[in-house]
């Protein structure tokens, strides 16, 4: 399979091939990520990068963007050869790159992180404060958000982070800018705005490399569509000549079936009750406001919001990492609400994390060691470790959630995405769980590695665990679930049973007592 | 697992070197009681250096070790020269050298508790909490005796409370107590941090906190552990000085945090947390330890080997560095410029 189309194929008169990649490899120790990769960046077009976890798109990334140096191969930016040494050489050449996993400074504002190592002086001594907002304030009015640039960058939702580091790209006037997954935080608004961007941006004749999970979101922004598979060049094709089950053919070899089951237990009992249950800010504002419900064993409750909705505060609260709220939760009728998150776990309740980085590996740790963190005495005798135990729970947990590792004992920062996050997972149902709380679980992972995702979490549901999980995805969360709560400012403001849940419902019930209505309608009309 | 092998025989390379160098350079250093002389230095870091590893391996730090050393030495002090003084009722207890032991080493524990109750529910940080109890024990210590030092310490049979120099000054088998003391310490210290729940636990705490959390790990716990292990341990390590010296001064264990925390870097175990080990930290106190005894016979000045000593440190380090970023790792951080 060699490419789809000619380079005469190529109907954008005058824009070339501004960077191109030949030959690349990349072996990390015995791993080869790439091999021997072909991959021309075309100038004023979306360049689409897509394939399975593990594929090898974030490696090309890095080493279009100088943070990995390839084992062999060459790069020709304007067909002169270059070698980028660093991040910052690439930057000097016109290339930015915008990082699935977000990279910014929490401890600093907004416009600081925006503007880092380019700040505007008087003099080139003191910084040009003046200057530094009026530039940030421009660049945040073209992406449409009104995120105030004295904020610290930690303060704000992951959605806005990720907005943050489009305008760090975007004020450094790249020819060529690089997006891992940019949506995959984003709420449907932000994506419209960023898609906006993205268009404003290739009028311009900035090459855009897009790589994307979301590949119904590709269809209308894509130009043009590499695939890769196990860290080969598998096929090119212009986006407006392919269609959805065209990717996934040459992502996978074939069509997966998405066949959506739905077994239900006659009398379910409810395994989670949630009454009333507030949490505020410092500021008295509340961040979740009376939320009640109920989830049953062997149910898949979808929970959509729009960023900054509260669903995070909320699960949090749920799984006992945020200690001050007000109501009652208990689970299987005995009352959890006082316990810490340690003991909320021993009793059934497992929450994996939206922030996979952050807050679900450790990345010090071998992929064993992460998966039996939080069953350590299962794995131990007489108060010592056993090694055999930890590596025969590792063999079934990878056979059961098909987890991709070749050496188990490798440091997990090894792994893709995906296999991490089966890993985070895995951790949990060691714990013999009766709830899951997952967060955004399929954030950064690709198709293939999703639809696993949700086969197991109805593969979980049919073992009668109750699951509640938050996805920004509405045709994730409309296929995937059973029952779907919305929330819009801390409240449930809609509630919808598999069948009774279209696209725009949700939308519009995300942004009561938003003022975004205008948007919906728009949306909801195309 | 080559590689890893590797990693820990670096420092057992360079300690080899350092040996063979310094038996080359002076006949004196390769003979038996030397080298016991030199064991017995060691053993006093090295006590304090395997608490400091389990603190530093949390991605905490513990300055006050020192100064705890020197606490405990004082209430040793106390109990076995004046006893215990109870106004009230008029009376003067005594306790024998083992309920001796036991209280001061307590004393020790409980300081490291009140570092770790600082740490986990002030959310003061480890840095400034332990400077903080570094000037107060050592305070304490002083205001024991109002500055002076209690000699003589052998006890009276009278009393029953002698024997207490055996802890410094004995022999098992022909070697001191402080060596047998830093094997075993050593050895429970290595078996609890690579073999049990709880040593596992350290190294999630260190290596991602959050993380560590959300996987239902008790940090504050595990934090306050290390730190009443820590404290423990530099108990242990003055009540060996003062025994040697049959005295306690209240000064004894000034900046010997400083040396500790060397012998846990030089060991491969890093400042950030989640990385290292017991056994590294046992090699770096050796590694020290070898260059102090090594130096002075061959009359080196003091001054010269604070100036080499130092840049051992700053090689090791680097080594470390280097190590770290040549081993094969997919998803390491990018190479950082300047």
């Amino acid at each position: 399979m060699k490419s789809a189309v000619s380079p005469s194929d190529d109907s954008v008169e005058g824009r070339g091939v501004v960077l191109r990649a030949e030959g690349i490899t990349k072996h990390y120790g015995g791993i080869v990520a790439l091999d021997r990769v072909n991959y021309d960046v075309y100038q004023g077009q979306v360049n689409v990068l897509v394939g399975e976890n593990g594929a090898g798109k974030s490696t090309l990334m890095k080493i279009l963007a100088g943070v990995e140096y390839p084992t062999s191969g060459n790069l020709f930016l304007n067909n002169h050869p270059v070698a980028f040494r660093s991040p910052l050489d690439a930057a000097r050449a016109g290339i930015g790159i915008i990082y699935q996993e977000l990279s910014l400074f929490p401890n600093l504002s907004v416009k600081d992180n925006i503007l880092m190592t380019r700040e505007p002086t008087h003099l080139g001594v003191v910084v040009n404060q003046k200057r530094e907002e009026e530039l940030v304030r421009e660049v945040l009015e073209r992406l449409d958000q009104p995120i105030n640039p004295r904020a610290f960058a930690g303060d704000l939702p992951v959605g806005q982070q990720q907005i943050v580091e489009i305008a760090r790209a975007l004020t450094q006037n790249v020819r060529i800018l690089i997006m891992d997954e940019p949506t995959s935080a984003l709420s449907a608004v932000e994506v419209e705005a960023l898609f906006r961007v993205v268009k404003d941006l290739r009028e311009h004749g900035v090459a855009i490399v897009y790589v994307s999970h979301r590949l119904e979101e590709l269809m209308p922004i894509g130009d043009r569509i590499t695939v890769l598979r196990d860290g080969h060049h598998v096929a090119e094709a212009l986006v407006r000549n392919i269609d959805v089950g065209w990717i996934i053919e040459k992502m996978v070899g074939q069509i997966p079936k998405g066949e959506k089951l739905h077994i239900r237990l006659k009398e379910p009992a409810v395994v989670l009750e949630v009454s009333s249950l507030t949490c505020r800010r410092a500021d008295g504002r509340p961040l979740v406001d009376n939320v009640s419900f109920d989830l049953r064993r062997g149910e898949i409750l979808g929970l959509y919001g729009l960023m900054g909705a509260g669903r995070t505060e909320l699960l949090e609260c749920l799984a006992g990492s945020r200690a001050s709220f007000e109501g009652k939760v208990s689970l299987s009728g005995e009352a959890i609400e006082h316990m810490l998150l340690a003991d909320r776990l021993q009793k059934g309740l497992i929450l994996v994390p939206e922030d996979r980085q952050g807050a679900g590996i450790v990345q010090s740790f071998s992929s064993t060691k992460n998966l039996t963190l939080s069953s350590l005495k299962k794995h131990s005798f007489a108060c010592c470790m056993m090694r055999h135990l930890e590596k025969s729970s590792f063999s079934s947990m990878a056979e059961n959630l098909r987890i991709d590792a070749p050496d188990a004992d490798g440091p997990i920062t090894s792994l893709s995405g995906g296999n991490q996050q089966k890993v985070v997972v895995g951790r949990g149902l060691l714990t013999s769980p009766q709830v899951l709380l997952l967060d955004e679980p399929t954030r950064g992972i690709d198709v293939a590695a999703k639809a696993e995702m949700f086969d197991l979490m109805r593969c979980l549901a049919g073992e009668g665990k109750g699951i509640l999980f938050v996805s920004s995805d509405l045709k994730e969360i409309v296929g995937a679930s059973d029952r779907i709560l919305v929330m819009s400012n801390g409240r449930i403001t809609g509630e919808f049973t598999s069948e009774e849940a279209t696209e725009n419902a949700l939308v519009a019930a995300s942004s009561v007592g938003h003022g975004y209505a205008g948007v919906w309608k728009t949306l909801a009309e195309s | 697992m080559k590689k890893a092998i590797l990693f820990r025989l670096r420092a057992v390379v360079a300690l080899i070197v350092l040996v063979i160098v310094f038996s080359f350079l002076s006949p004196a250093f390769l003979t038996p009681s030397n080298l016991i002389i030199l064991a017995k230095h060691v053993a006093i870091n090295s006590l304090l250096a395997i608490g400091m590893t389990f603190v530093i391996l949390s991605g905490g730090i513990d300055l006050s070790v020192g100064s705890i050393a020197g606490l405990s030495g004082m209430i040793a002090g106390l109990l076995l020269h004046d006893g215990l003084i109870l106004r009230p009722l008029g009376v003067v207890v005594f306790f024998n050298v083992g309920c001796v032991i036991v209280l001061s080493v307590l004393v020790g524990i409980a300081v490291g508790a009140l570092n770790g109750l600082l740490v986990t529910r002030m959310r003061v940080a480890p840095f400034i909490v332990t400077l903080g109890t570094l000037y107060a024990a050592r305070g304490a210590a002083l205001l024991i005796s109002n500055g002076a030092t209690f000699p003589n310490l052998v006890g009276q049979v009278d009393l029953g409370n002698t024997g207490f120099q055996f802890l410094g000054a004995g022999t098992i088998l022909r070697l001191p107590t402080p060596i047998w003391l830093m094997a075993i310490l050593g050895l429970i210290g290595a078996f609890l941090a690579e073999k049990t729940p709880f040593g596992r636990r350290v190294y999630a705490v260190g290596g991602n906190e959050r993380a560590a959390y959300l996987a239902g790990v008790r940090v504050a716990r595990v934090k306050l552990i290390v730190y009443m292990i820590s404290g423990g341990c530099a108990a242990l390590a003055g009540l060996v000085i003062a025994s040697q010296l049959a005295a306690a001064h209240p000064a004894t264990g000034t900046t010997f945090e400083l040396s500790a925390i060397a012998a846990v870097v030089l060991g491969g175990t890093s400042l950030a947390g989640g990385k290292g080990s017991v056994v590294g930290t046992m090699i770096g106190a050796f590694v020290i330890g070898v260059l102090n005894d090594g130096l002075v016979l061959l009359g080196v000045s003091e001054f010269w080997q604070y100036v080499i000593k130092g840049f051992v440190i700053l090689f090791a380090a680097i080594m470390d560095k280097w190590a770290s970023s040549a081993a094969p790792q997919a998803g390491r951080a990018p190479r950082r410029g300047l």
